[in-house]
């Protein structure tokens, strides 16, 4: 007897047929970005950086542009996450509202969640590939720790889009999206241990960059990339990711089974 | 006597301190094509959404092939075709993307979910436009997509919530003629609408809903025999006068009616009606006689007043 295809499976499907019209743009703005980033910052800064004395003890022993890779494939993730569970979610439910389509099939809110996170991993692996692929071209950056970072960038990924997904299926107006984006995405961009050790802050910024999933794995896989890795803390810190993503899919299915089934 | 397709019993459904359905009763057989009727607001959509199990009985029971929603109804929805009032294509998808990616979510094959697009967009007469993104279609074309997709499962029973509302005359005559061929073979239909034409068309038998409550149930004929006169007289008078010479036609006909723009006399003999009217030294500035029609038993049941 066949095995039928488990719910979630069939909503990536559905995914991809979309994504298939998409990837090339989607693609392409989510690897220039980083990229731009890493020339910009990494060569460029990186040169005043490096030459000054002392800064490489700072950097955990690395050059600055190895230092930034790893956070940059996280960051990457996060934005890409974090956009894709805000209009495309609302508009599931309330332009395109193919969410409501999938509702009248066998498939329900829940594997439309499940579907919406394993599709978010997905992108965030393809873009953290394509970071990663780049990254293997410059030598200070090469290292076989960029697969398992890709693997933390999914992590990452998935923890910002499913929190922000069960605000998106409860949301009544999209108003909320652009502060999410100003006060949490953009903030822990420039404060989030990517750029530079979160030891350089005040204690209440370090606090914040804390709290947020970005700063745990950007340690893990800067770990990874840099050779230095403590398993231990690596534990801990995706258990903390994780744990984001988990909270956020739990309350994700109570709230758009809510919306779909009234 | 097969069993019934749909069983409803006492069937409410509450929104907060709202009550859309107050408890009706419907049973539905297969092969049959059931229409329920009714102004906006009557609790057609409530009791449809039910029906398709997205929406939870909040009192009553309801058995779609035998099956309880509340417990199988991820099953009952793997046999039914949904035909949503509002649509919920994807417009960026191409047509016969549209119809992969539904297939896929009845964990349909690639291939089967291939072979069946090209089957139904041929039924849909939309072969040509298979390509096309979907933002590009008439709203006839997108209505005819909609209906084709709901039948990628091959469902025995098709819902369609008001499926011609904003379609021109053309379109709505190809749809009609399309849920009729769905009708002859087998499939059981349950639609909503509230043009009268669509329910005599279509509709085996109908229900016409009021307020949340079933008022009256039977065949399109059935309802006008019980409800309504044969046939219908149309008197016209100058504008604004319809008032004045109307309760002149008393005991003409069966009952009348004096609407702002006419005056409708209701008798089995509507000639011999106008004559009389002529008699009695009417002049209209227009006289029509014509059946009766379920439009005139809808007015009756639910009122000329504006639902909403």
């Amino acid at each position: 007897m066949q095995i039928a295809t488990p719910g979630p499976l069939r909503v990536v499907s559905g995914h991809l047929v979309v994504f298939r019209r998409l990837w090339r743009l989607n693609l392409l703005s989510s690897f220039v970005q980083p990229m731009l980033y890493l020339l910009g910052l990494g060569v460029g800064v990186g040169a005043l950086v490096d030459r000054n004395a002392g800064s490489t003890a700072t950097l955990g022993g690395v050059s600055y542009v190895a230092f930034v890779a790893p956070g940059l494939m996280a960051t990457t993730a996060m934005a890409v996450c974090a956009a894709e569970s805000m209009w495309p979610v609302m508009g599931g439910l309330k332009w395109r509202r193919d969410y409501h389509g999938i509702a009248a099939t066998p498939l329900d809110a829940s594997d439309i969640v499940f579907g919406h996170m394993i599709w978010m991993a997905m992108r965030a692996g393809i873009t953290g590939a394509a970071v990663a692929t780049a990254l293997a071209f410059v030598d200070d950056t090469r290292s076989w720790g960029l697969l398992p970072a890709v693997i933390v960038a999914m992590a990452v990924g998935i923890a910002f889009a499913m929190p922000i997904m069960a605000y998106s299926v409860g949301a009544e107006m999209d108003g909320g999206f652009p502060a999410i984006q100003r006060f949490v995405i953009i903030p822990l961009f420039l404060f989030g241990g990517a750029f530079y050790p979160l030891s350089q802050l005040p204690e209440v910024v370090q606090w914040f960059a804390r709290a947020f999933p970005l700063w745990h794995g950007v340690v893990v896989a800067r770990g990874f990339t840099t050779g230095d890795t403590d398993w231990a803390g690596v534990a801990g810190h995706l258990a903390y990711v994780l744990l984001w993503a988990a909270v956020g899919t739990v309350i994700s299915i109570r709230r758009l089974a809510k919306r779909l089934y009234p | 006597m097969p069993e019934p397709l749909i069983v409803a019993r006492g069937l409410k459904k509450r929104f907060d301190d709202f009550e859309a359905v107050k408890g009706i009763d419907v049973e539905v057989q297969p092969g049959e094509v059931f229409g329920f009727l009714g102004p906006n607001g009557a609790g057609k959509s409530s009791t449809m959404r039910m029906i398709a199990c997205v929406s939870p009985a909040s009192e009553g029971t309801l058995r779609l092939f035998g099956m309880d929603p509340a417990v199988d109804g991820a099953k009952i929805r793997a046999r039914i075709g949904v035909v949503p009032q509002l649509d919920t294509l994807d417009t960026e998808l191409s047509v016969q993307e549209n119809l992969w990616i539904y297939g896929r979510y009845f964990d349909l094959s690639r291939a089967e979910c291939r072979r069946r697009a090209t089957e139904l967009l041929e039924f849909a007469q939309l072969t040509d436009r298979a390509d096309s993104v979907v933002e590009h279609l008439s709203g006839g074309m997108k209505r005819r997509l909609s209906i084709a997709r709901s039948l990628i499962n091959e469902p025995e029973l098709l819902l369609l919530d008001e499926p011609t509302t904003g379609l021109d005359p053309q379109a709505r005559h190809v749809l009609w003629e399309r849920l009729y061929r769905l009708k002859q073979q087998g499939v059981t239909q349950v639609l909503t609408t509230h043009y009268m034409d669509e329910a005599e068309q279509l509709c085996d038998r109908l229900v016409v809903m009021d307020q949340g409550l079933i008022v009256a149930e039977g065949s399109p004929r059935e309802l006008i025999d019980q409800y309504s006169t044969r046939e219908v007289l149309e008197l016209r008078f100058g504008a604004g006068t319809n008032d004045q010479f109307g309760p002149q036609v008393v005991g003409i006909g069966d009952r009348f009616e004096v609407l702002p723009d006419r005056v409708l006399v209701y008798a089995d003999d509507g000639e011999a009606a106008l004559a009389e009217a002529h008699h009695r030294g009417l002049r209209p500035e227009s006289a029509l006689v014509r059946r009766s029609s379920l439009e005139d038993v809808f007015l009756l049941l639910t009122g000329r007043s504006l639902a909403d």
